[in-house]
């Protein structure tokens, strides 16, 4: 059987590459490249073709299995009314799957389920990364904060930081908010963070 | 408390309407709460609304008459109740070729550019190297304008040329590249193709039909129906937001509106001026102003005319070989909703057309036409080859066309 990923991300399709090796005789190809998509699957053939939701050349694709006669057997959108359930799945974890007619219910199905919890997995990882990103961005924030109060006010630093802590409870608001205030005020007023 | 209204869309001048509901409060006038889902195909945009993470989606008008049919996929029925606007596409081609079949400076004529484009295209066909054009999706209303201009002017789509989707933003990326030689697509892609000395414009869809249905709002029939209340509601917001959209005195705004990251995410004067119907044709030149480049309001505009949505089907049915049926095109028809259109407007200062279709392609004048509310004058909505469209006779007319 033979798997396409079709993604502008790399390292997502890597990340479902993986989830999908574990697969017997699953041969699986990566087309990370917009250019010559259509010719690219051509060259594959494949039984299934893996494509993120967020993906511009859907349309592309779509268009060259409903009208092209270079594929000797029909794909079809993964369309199975039985299968609601599973395309429902697949659009809320971001991916789109489009199979060769005929192809077996059930190997569609496990190939499906391997990419969806793939995918779910992947955007796990990157909203950890941005959240790990902002914390970053925050501490970063407090820490400029914090400078600017100890040389305008002449402070120490755990002053400082209890200064921005108070101000934060009385306005109900979070220390970072308070921090970014105090820096952008202090920029605005010529100073450099 | 307002009602969740969520709409999903592509980044493209013509999603103006929900956008600007949404952002000069239209919608809130209303009761709803509009979300904006923005995606980058319309394949995308369809399987949400399919399978329910969005409520209504902007939609190239083709495609919520291929999908209530099931073309390339299992049919869903689909209803329109408001149409978000017409025409507003360019046909840009590669400027060495633009050179040799448009006047410089300016639109040509559609007959005569075409008439040079076929010269063009029978020194392709004998060289065995066909010319190519981009459209953004086979069912859309630029892949149905630009077939029915190059064969009436002699050209036979898939024959004498190719016809393959690009996505918009990467139609000026595929000019530059040779990759097709001409591409029909909305704004601002024309004018980003241009800046960027890709291409020239050679012609605005307008000129090929005057009044080309563009892009609707398209949602699933049971969800019409069960929040029916809530659908006449977006009607009327939709309608104050296409009102708000003609007023000169509020583009500068508009577009920036549109141009912000979570919308469009371009550049604001680029967006401008296609609301100002002003094309810079080719990089260098002055711009010129093609008056209703994109019409989105006047002369009743939005009404969703039955007679559209069976013009559309005409073309599916010619370009995909299929016969026609008297079946499927009263099912065309029934995609288009004036019942839903005039329950929202009735009572509003809104004229209402007495009928609810039309012979498309047959006034070449202003003519005052009766209405079931208000007073309403229809102007030129002429194919540029003359034909008239009657929506008793798909049949005829489909068998009479090139």
């Amino acid at each position: 059987m033979r798997v396409a990923i079709v993604d502008e991300s790399a390292v997502r399709a890597s990340v479902i590459r993986e989830g999908l090796a574990a697969l017997e005789d699953c041969e699986i190809f990566v087309v990370t490249e917009r250019r010559g998509l259509v010719a690219r699957m051509g060259q594959i053939d494949p039984d299934i073709v893996l494509m993120d939701l967020g993906n511009p050349s859907r349309d592309v694709l779509e268009e060259y299995f409903a009208v092209s006669r270079v594929l000797d057997r029909p794909i079809a959108m993964f369309v199975d009314e039985s299968d609601e359930e599973s395309i429902g799945a697949s659009i809320d974890a971001g991916v789109s799957a489009y199979v060769v007619d005929g192809f077996a219910p059930h190997r569609i199905r496990t190939i499906l389920d391997l990419a969806i919890r793939r995918f779910r997995a992947y955007s796990r990882l990157q909203s950890d990364l941005a959240e790990a990103r902002g914390r970053l961005a925050e501490r970063e924030a407090v820490d400029a904060a914090k400078r600017i109060l100890m040389t305008s006010r002449r402070i120490s630093e755990p002053e400082a930081y209890a200064e921005l802590r108070k101000t934060a409870m009385n306005q109900g608001r979070r220390i970072a908010e308070i921090a970014d205030a105090v820096v952008t005020a202090h920029r605005l007023m010529g100073g450099h963070a | 408390m307002s009602e969740e209204f969520s709409i999903g869309f592509l980044p493209l001048v013509d999603a103006a309407l929900p956008i600007l509901a949404h952002e000069e409060g239209f919608a809130r006038a209303e009761g709803l709460s509009l979300r904006l889902v923005k995606d980058v195909s319309w394949a995308t945009v369809q399987d949400r609304l399919l399978y329910g993470q969005t409520d209504a989606a902007h939609m190239v008008a083709p495609l919520a008459i291929a999908t209530t049919l099931g073309r390339g996929r299992p049919a869903q029925p689909l209803s329109v109740p408001f149409v978000l606007g017409l025409n507003g596409n360019a046909i840009t081609l590669r400027s060495d070729l633009a050179a040799r079949v448009s006047p410089q400076g300016q639109l040509g004529d559609p007959a005569l550019v075409g008439a040079a484009l076929r010269a063009v295209v029978e020194e392709r066909v004998a060289a065995g190297k066909l010319l190519r054009f981009g459209v953004v999706h086979r069912y859309s209303s630029h892949n149905y304008m630009l077939r029915y201009w190059l064969s009436a002017c002699g050209i036979r789509p898939d024959k004498d040329v190719e016809i393959a989707t690009v996505p918009p933003p990467f139609c000026a990326d595929a000019l530059e590249a040779g990759e097709v030689d001409g591409i029909c697509v909305g704004e601002p892609w024309n004018s980003v193709a241009v800046e960027r000395g890709a291409g020239t414009i050679v012609l605005a869809t307008a000129q090929i039909w005057r009044r080309g249905v563009e892009k609707v709002l398209a949602m699933r029939e049971p969800v019409l129906e069960e929040r029916r209340a809530e659908v006449e509601a977006l009607v009327r917001a939709l309608r104050r937001a296409a009102q708000h959209f003609v007023d000169p005195a509020a583009l500068g705004e508009h577009a920036r509106i549109l141009a912000r990251p979570e919308y469009l995410g371009g550049n604001a004067e680029l967006i401008e001026r296609a609301l100002a119907d002003r094309l810079l044709l080719h990089r260098g030149d002055k711009l010129i102003h093609f008056p209703d480049f994109m019409f989105q309001y006047r002369e009743a505009a939005n009404f969703p005319w039955v007679s559209q949505a069976q013009w559309l089907y005409s073309q599916m049915a010619r370009w995909e070989g299929m016969a026609v049926t008297q079946e499927d095109a009263a099912r065309a028809g029934r995609v288009f909703r004036p019942d839903v259109y005039r329950a929202a407007l009735l009572g509003t200062d809104e004229p209402l057309p007495g009928a609810s279709s039309k012979v498309e392609g047959s006034l070449n004048q202003i003519t005052a036409v009766s209405t079931q509310q208000g007073n309403m004058i229809l102007e030129d909505n002429r194919f540029f080859d003359g034909r008239i469209f009657d929506p008793l006779d798909v049949t005829g007319y489909v068998a009479d066309l090139p």
